[in-house]
């Protein structure tokens, strides 16, 4: 396999804007003849199919949901991030693209880096156009927070609703494209397979959700903005349809899986509570501007804490551990999420954790209450101190909360070059479902900000440079052999899902699943324990194309029916996973090997032997992928030991 | 806890529904409303019974995709949360609960508790936006807009779009989610360029696909998970009345 990462040449300050210059572009009689597909309408699919609609292009857009305006993109709470630097605190582009370089704990491409932190500043101007309420000062002017992973305060915010404020400007973006026509909506419509005619990406398979039909739609080229695969360890803190299908499908087409293992574990989340629990829920990292984390420094208190005879609030303060405060001065609560979730994990692990499991710490907003005033704190995070005390029935204004780590995103994804296309021509991965920015770890407030990067302006460009060559192509019928083919092939696996019949349900797999990962695939990882989580999924993957209970037919509204299908998915996915973090012997980021951490149990890297992207290659069912490696090369950073102290 | 659950099915669009009775037992109740019904369907398929269909997705409130009709509320009786969100602590061990889909002319049923609100997508096709295109916009802080009028802006903009003030309403009025919407750009100076047209298409949008009218009962604003003020109403009526008269 030919990894071509397809860097242009020049300076890095320079690369987009040479690349721009002198790409190929699509005239505007030839965009109207041009169709392309775009799945998902998070951030990065509603954003890129609005954009193309608005150049001209026929856009087919699609999603699972009911209405475009569900995707997950949604539920992101803290902020986005740009290099606007109107906090006059010495933010710039270099600086964006170095923050993000080093918490991803130098395993992201620098060129891809560099122009999202250059077009990071566009985002802001095009969503304050479309009329998103940011936070504003008195003076009418944007505010700004600050992040994990940054010393400069670059996150703008609107209140704890970030991601539904953007998620609805590009929504409306895109409600005004189906209104033009130039794009034609697809909801509860879901890709079951990509079609792919003499080596090109021509469209795919998918299934109306309502009726059961399956069916074909042609592309000149097809954009896929599915998401991530945090699913996998079925408790995160993922919308309970997200999934990696369309990822996986088009892995077994040709595209690669770059670097699978570097999924983020979210520190501040709300602890796990019972087996019957669906999902996990965020408490987002902005929290971390004025909540203090700490444990008992008393292992007494601790014990004392967890059966309910003491309170956290009669824990005198020299008698906590604030142990991020302790361990990295210079960042202190602030430090990046895997860096938080590996500390609070230690002192779980220590015997330190509180909450009835003992799988918690606290997040106490005491001082800053105390310093700003009940009012402030409420102005700040008001729906999401009324979201924990739903949830947890607990007051935090009243008494801190508790917090632990959860699947959260996944950096791993679709390998994409820098026009953001993968290893099958004419196919396009963009957001969080290919792997391009993040690195091993991803920052806070940094997926809105590549999601809207990739949708509204890089992938309008580099699509062009594709498609220019392709303005000869007329429409491709979709009774072609390859069409009928994918179909065939779809409905042979939906029959033998109807047919098995068995026992146990599609969840109780699910869970077993999620149990092995998170167990062996989570924020701890060794030879041996992967090792065995890649045999024990296979025998849960065994079990399940043999006892796997579907009631219901095929031919109606089933979500057990959609969800066999991702699960089957996950079910070979987390095989990767595992494979890909056992071959990786070094900890990066979120990828934690124990075996390979220095001595105060930090993050042990090892850039002689793993500085590259590993890109997996499907070979058919039978056979083992193969690792393509693709070297990382760095020209304008240094590479350093992470340092947060 | 234990209880017994009175659920609305109905194979699909064409066929005519019923309740049907369920008994659910040991339930946590710190266990939310949705995965009480995840349980219940937990047990139907191992009774090989087709389980209960219903909406959800991000389960954390705020996609707006569940929906349910529980006891004669929408999202249930605890205020300013959606279903997802509802935690089973707010019911008695002994409960009988009944649960109905949401119900308007406009959203249709597609299977037991699973409505089509695509309607409410159409209204916002109309436009629900402001006309820019990617690229070419002035820099984010070219237009300063006073905190308050932001911070008002953000209170309408948070509207989740789950129907619940359809359901709610008498009339089956989409008013308040309309003027959630409405309110949004017109408090804001990049909206004001198309204020008018914008209120114009999306009221008339909203009659044709049949919701009512609003007669100022605000069942809406109580039954609202996101708590939308009705007064976004009274400025929807302002708006529509000026772009009458100028």
């Amino acid at each position: 396999m030919n990894l071509n990462p397809k860097i242009p040449d020049g300076p890095l300050a320079e690369k987009w804007t040479n690349y721009k210059a002198h790409q190929n572009l699509v005239n505007p009689s030839n965009k109207r003849k041009l169709d392309i597909i775009v799945v998902g309408t998070g951030l990065a699919g509603a954003s890129a199919a609005a954009s193309l609609g608005e150049l001209g292009f026929n856009v087919k857009s699609f999603c699972y949901q009911d209405s475009p305006r569900r995707a997950h993109s949604i539920a992101a709470q803290g902020g986005i991030n740009a290099a606007k630097n109107y906090q006059n605190d010495g933010d710039s582009v270099y600086r964006l693209f170095y923050d993000t370089i080093k918490g991803g704990d130098y395993r992201a491409r620098e060129s891809n880096v560099y122009r999202l932190a250059e077009v990071s500043n566009n985002i802001i101007d095009q969503c304050v156009a479309q009329g998103v309420p940011f936070a504003r000062d008195y003076g009418g002017l944007l505010d700004n927070r600050s992040f994990g992973g940054a010393q400069v305060s670059r996150t703008f915010y609107a209140r704890g609703q970030t991601g539904q404020q953007l998620l609805l400007g590009a929504y409306s973006a895109l409600s005004r494209q189906i209104k033009a026509g130039t794009v034609t909506m697809y909801t509860r419509d879901e890709m079951l397979d990509l079609v792919v005619i003499d080596g090109k990406a021509r469209g795919i398979i998918t299934r109306d959700l309502v009726t059961g039909k399956i069916n074909r739609h042609f592309a000149h080229a097809v954009v896929i903005a599915t998401g991530g695969y945090g699913n996998v360890f079925f408790l995160s803190t993922n919308a309970m349809g997200s999934n990696a299908s369309a990822a996986w499908q088009v892995y077994k087409r040709g595209a690669c899986i770059a670097n699978p293992c570097f999924t983020q574990i979210h520190p501040t989340c709300i602890p796990v509570h019972g087996d019957y629990q669906s999902k996990l829920t965020l408490m987002s990292e902005s929290l971390r501007n004025d909540g203090r984390i700490w444990v008992p420094k008393k292992k007494e208190d601790a014990e004392a804490v967890r059966q309910g005879k003491l309170k956290p609030t009669q824990i005198a303060e020299d008698d906590r551990d604030y142990y991020l405060e302790r361990r990295y001065p210079a960042f202190g609560n602030l430090v990046p999420r895997d860096v938080a979730s590996r500390a609070a994990k230690e002192r779980c692990d220590a015997g330190f954790g509180v909450g009835a499991t003992g799988l918690a710490v606290y997040l106490d907003f005491a001082t800053s209450i105390n310093r700003l005033g009940q009012k402030v704190i409420e102005e700040r995070y008001g729906n999401l101190f009324q979201m924990y005390e739903k949830i947890v029935d607990e007051n935090p204004y009243e008494t801190p909360m508790m917090i632990y780590p959860a699947v959260h995103y996944t950096m791993g994804g679709v390998w994409v070059d820098y026009e953001l296309q993968t290893t099958i021509p004419g196919l396009f991965a963009i957001g969080e479902c290919n792997f391009s920015d993040h690195g091993a770890n991803r920052l806070g407030a940094s997926a809105l900000m590549q999601g809207l990067a990739d949708g509204y302006f890089v992938l309008p460009y580099t699509i062009q440079n594709y498609l220019s060559a392709d303005i000869r192509t007329s429409r491709i019928s979709t009774d072609t052999p390859e069409f009928v083919d994918a179909e065939q092939k779809i409905k042979e696996r939906i029959s033998k899902l109807m047919e098995i019949k068995g026992k146990q349900s599609v969840d109780s797999f699910h869970k077993r699943l999620g149990h092995i990962m998170w167990d062996n695939v989570g924020m701890g990882r060794t030879k041996e324990g992967l090792t065995k989580a890649i045999e024990a999924i296979k025998v849960v993957r065994e079990e399940f194309w043999k006892d796997v209970r579907i009631p219901g037919t095929d031919t109606e509204f089933n979500p057990e029916l959609e969800k066999a299908l991702r699960v089957a998915d996950f079910l070979e996915l987390g095989e990767l996973m595992a494979k890909d973090a056992l071959e990786r012997e070094e900890s990066c980021g979120g990828h934690f090997r124990e075996e390979y951490q220095t001595e105060e149990g930090e993050a042990s890297r090892n850039d002689e032997r793993f500085m590259y992207v590993s890109a997996w290659e499907y070979k058919g069912q039978d056979h083992a992928p193969v690792l393509n490696k693709e070297p990382l090369v760095y020209e304008n950073i240094k590479v350093a030991q992470r340092n947060y102290k | 806890m234990d209880f017994t659950l009175k659920i609305w099915r109905q194979e699909n669009a064409k066929t005519k529904g019923k309740f049907v009775t369920y008994q659910i037992n040991n339930i946590s109740a710190d266990c939310s409303f949705l995965e009480m019904l995840d349980q219940l369907n937990e047990q139907l398929v191992d009774k090989f019974e087709k389980p209960v269909c219903f909406d959800h997705d991000c389960r954390e409130g705020i996609c707006g995709m569940c929906s349910l009709y529980i006891n004669g509320r929408p999202h249930g009786n605890d205020s300013g949360v959606t279903t997802c969100q509802l935690h089973m602590r707010h019911f008695k061990s002994g409960d009988t609960i009944v649960v109905e889909p949401f119900r308007a002319k406009a959203f249709p049923i597609i299977k037991d508790l699973v409505i089509d609100r695509s309607a409410f997508d159409k209204i916002i096709q109309e436009g629900g936006y402001v006309s820019v295109n990617t690229g070419g916009v002035p820099d984010g802080n070219a237009i300063p807009i006073p905190k308050a009028d932001a911070d008002l802006a953000m209170d309408a903009a948070a509207c989740i779009g789950c129907g619940a003030c359809v359901a709610a309403c008498k009339n089956a009025s989409a008013m308040l989610f309309v003027s959630a919407k409405v309110s949004q750009f017109a408090l804001l100076p990049q909206g004001r360029v198309e204020a008018k047209r914008r209120v114009d298409l999306m009221v008339s949008k909203m009659d044709d696909l049949g919701f009512g009218n609003c007669t100022n009962t605000g069942a809406c604003e109580a039954e609202c998970p996101k708590e939308i003020k009705l007064s976004n109403i009274a400025r929807l009526f302002r708006e529509y009345y000026v772009s009458k008269i100028s």
